[in-house]
């Protein structure tokens, strides 16, 4: 641990210096959209104090600019590649491409996985970076999950708050 | 006579996900479609039966790109229909962080969204690959006004330091003391960009289009203005539904506006420079004429430039705003609720974003209408690739398909603001 930061920064208020950081992204007005910020908003309860949790909306600057100075990042969001709904993808963006379809859903027209691709072509993807993505099935406007998506959102906040427990492990 | 079909399924690089139809038969354009999926009225109903506080908040979700143009259309309407002014240096502080939403708006699109089209690159990826220089700067500018978006705002997507009336919390001079070193960098590397994208190769392509554009006498409109257009139209904001319509087509659940005596109207940086360029600074004024623009521009390939010499003018007007800043007493002006209907307008990145109210006497939203700047430029678009295919229809379908997109991406379409979900259908027959 880096002495010096500021840890246990919980608020919205982004901090980019911390070294292990999980970010909900999503909408949380298009239905299955919000799944990751929602993982989010549960995270900002059980994560270790030390880990930044920060809500996002996938602005891939915004992405950048904190994996700029990250050690670890564990990101959230719902994607669409014709899985069945609820199905948890996880892709480490150290071990290769990211597949582009699974991240049609982006309100932005840079999404998360050209986010990271484009942080691969700057050389600045952080050490590690996973991304846990839940297949969502209306990305509709609107609020409330798919039942088979809200159903596995507590399964998908384990294994997120084991991969922060496993970074933060490394980092020590 | 040989028949073809060409279907494309992603419509890469505009905001949300986009969708085009054309369909030829040989080489001659029978239709051209933008398709737009999205059941269009949420955000309006959703709004109904809310506190008139509630759409400076709500409304912001729209969009990520573009939260502070909703933000402020909805707090103008709201103040309107209460009666309050908002002046002084909470309307300099508005106008500043409408200039952080332009540069980095402006940003995104010029540098990885529009610039890959016309130095041959299929995405900023590639782009990043050959000349990451170019992408750092471009993120770097755009991380500026994030920057005052963060400070102004409380965060960049989404901000939730405004509210009608004014703000809940307003810095101090010291407090906007660091931006200025990075906005002077800005405004350089804004120059740097005007000279950048004026070498690019353009097509030659105008038609006589009508802009519609905010006005203001003492400058470049952003926050305030009536609206004008190269074709007689000179009207308060309150007349919008007068004079403008927006109608369901049987391909596309968004609304498409036009204007009733005449029909599709152009939005967005085109229009507000050419209708504007009087009010610009004279930097700004002399880097548009030394990339080659006069006074106004016709030909939409040429918005990469234009949305680069406005770059330059946020980040001057950013520093003239903080360099006369006074803290003022308030964060906010007091606000009532009054029953009636109100009216907001203000230029958005992509182009003027109108919003009207009505609210009962407890502040009770009972109507909510909301027109973003694509779907107002969405027949404009449809004409232009229409008028584009044929130019260019001896082309071989690939060659085509990308002219096409670029033709859409002329207009940085904010699709995820009028709708969500589209795909590109290029189809001959």
């Amino acid at each position: 641990m880096n002495d010096g930061e500021t840890l246990g920064d919980r608020t919205s208020a982004e901090k980019t210096t911390a070294r292990v950081v999980v970010i909900g992204v999503g909408n949380l007005y298009r239905r299955d959209d919000a799944a990751g910020l929602l993982v989010a908003q549960r995270l900002r309860q059980e994560a270790p104090g030390h880990v930044t949790v920060m809500e996002l909306e996938g602005e891939p600057t915004a992405l950048l600019e904190v994996w700029k100075d990250a050690r670890a990042v564990v990101l959230i969001d719902a994607v669409f590649s014709g899985a069945e709904a609820g199905t948890i993808h996880r892709l480490d963006a150290q071990a290769g491409a990211i597949p582009q379809e699974l991240f049609r859903y982006s309100t932005h027209a840079v999404s998360v996985a050209e986010a990271i691709e484009l942080a691969r072509a700057l050389g600045q993807l952080p050490p590690k970076l996973v991304v846990y993505g839940i297949e969502g099935k209306d990305f509709s406007a609107g609020v409330g999950l798919s039942p088979e998506v809200e159903g596995r959102l507590a399964e998908l906040t384990e294994r997120v708050l084991q991969e922060l427990l496993d970074a933060t492990e490394a980092e020590a | 006579m040989k028949n073809r079909t060409i279907k494309v399924d992603a419509l890469a690089r505009v905001e949300g996900e986009g969708g085009l139809y054309v369909k030829m038969r040989g080489d001659t354009v029978v239709d051209v479609k933008l398709r737009i999926y999205e059941p269009p009225r949420f955000f309006e109903a959703f709004l109904r039966g809310r506190d008139f506080r509630e759409p400076v908040d709500i409304t912001a979700r729209i969009c990520g790109i573009c939260p502070i143009a909703y933000q402020m259309s909805a707090a103008q309407a709201m103040e309107r229909i209460c009666r309050v002014k908002v002046e002084g240096q909470l309307r300099a502080l508005r106008r500043l962080i409408y200039c952080g939403e332009w540069i980095e708006s402006h940003a995104l699109h010029v540098y990885l969204l529009h610039a890959p089209d016309f130095l041959g690159y299929e995405s900023a990826i590639h782009l990043a690959q050959d000349h990451p220089d170019i992408v750092k700067r471009a993120l770097e500018l755009k991380k500026i006004g994030n920057e005052l978006m963060i400070l102004l705002g409380g965060r960049e997507v989404h901000p939730i330091n405004l509210r009608v009336g004014g703000f809940y919390w307003v810095p101090t001079r010291k407090d906007l003391e660091p931006l200025v070193e990075k906005l002077k960098w800005a405004r350089e590397a804004a120059l740097e960009t005007v000279r950048l994208v004026a070498t690019f190769p353009f097509p030659d392509f105008e038609q006589d289009y009508e802009f519609v554009a905010l006005r203001h006498p003492d400058e470049y409109a952003i926050t305030e203005g009536r609206l004008v257009s190269n074709k007689g139209l000179d009207i308060d904001i309150s007349e919008y539904d007068e004079h403008f319509v927006e109608e369901h087509a049987q391909h596309s659940t968004s609304l498409r506006s036009h204007i009733k005596e005449r029909g599709a109207y152009f939005v967005g940086p085109l229009a507000r420079y050419s209708l504007n360029f009087d009010k610009l600074s004279p930097l700004a004024q002399q880097a548009a004429r030394e990339a080659g623009l006069g006074p106004v521009c016709r030909n939409p390939f040429k918005s990469i430039i234009v949305r680069s010499v406005e770059t330059v003018y946020a980040c001057e007007e950013a520093l003239r705003i903080i360099e006369e800043y006074e803290m003022p007493d308030k964060p906010a002006v007091e606000v009532q609720p009054r029953a009636g209907t109100g009216f907001g307008c203000t230029e958005a990145p992509r182009g003027i974003l109108y919003h009207r109210y009505t609210i009962d006497i407890d502040g009770i939203i009972l109507d909510a209408k909301i027109v973003a700047p694509t779907s107002q430029n969405q027949e404009i678009i449809e004409s232009d690739v229409d008028y584009f295919v044929r130019q260019n229809a001896t082309l071989p379908d690939d060659k085509l398909t990308w002219l096409c997109e670029q033709a859409i991406r002329n207009y940085d379409p904010c699709i995820s603001c009028s709708c969500h979900f589209l795909r590109l259908h290029i189809e001959r027959e």
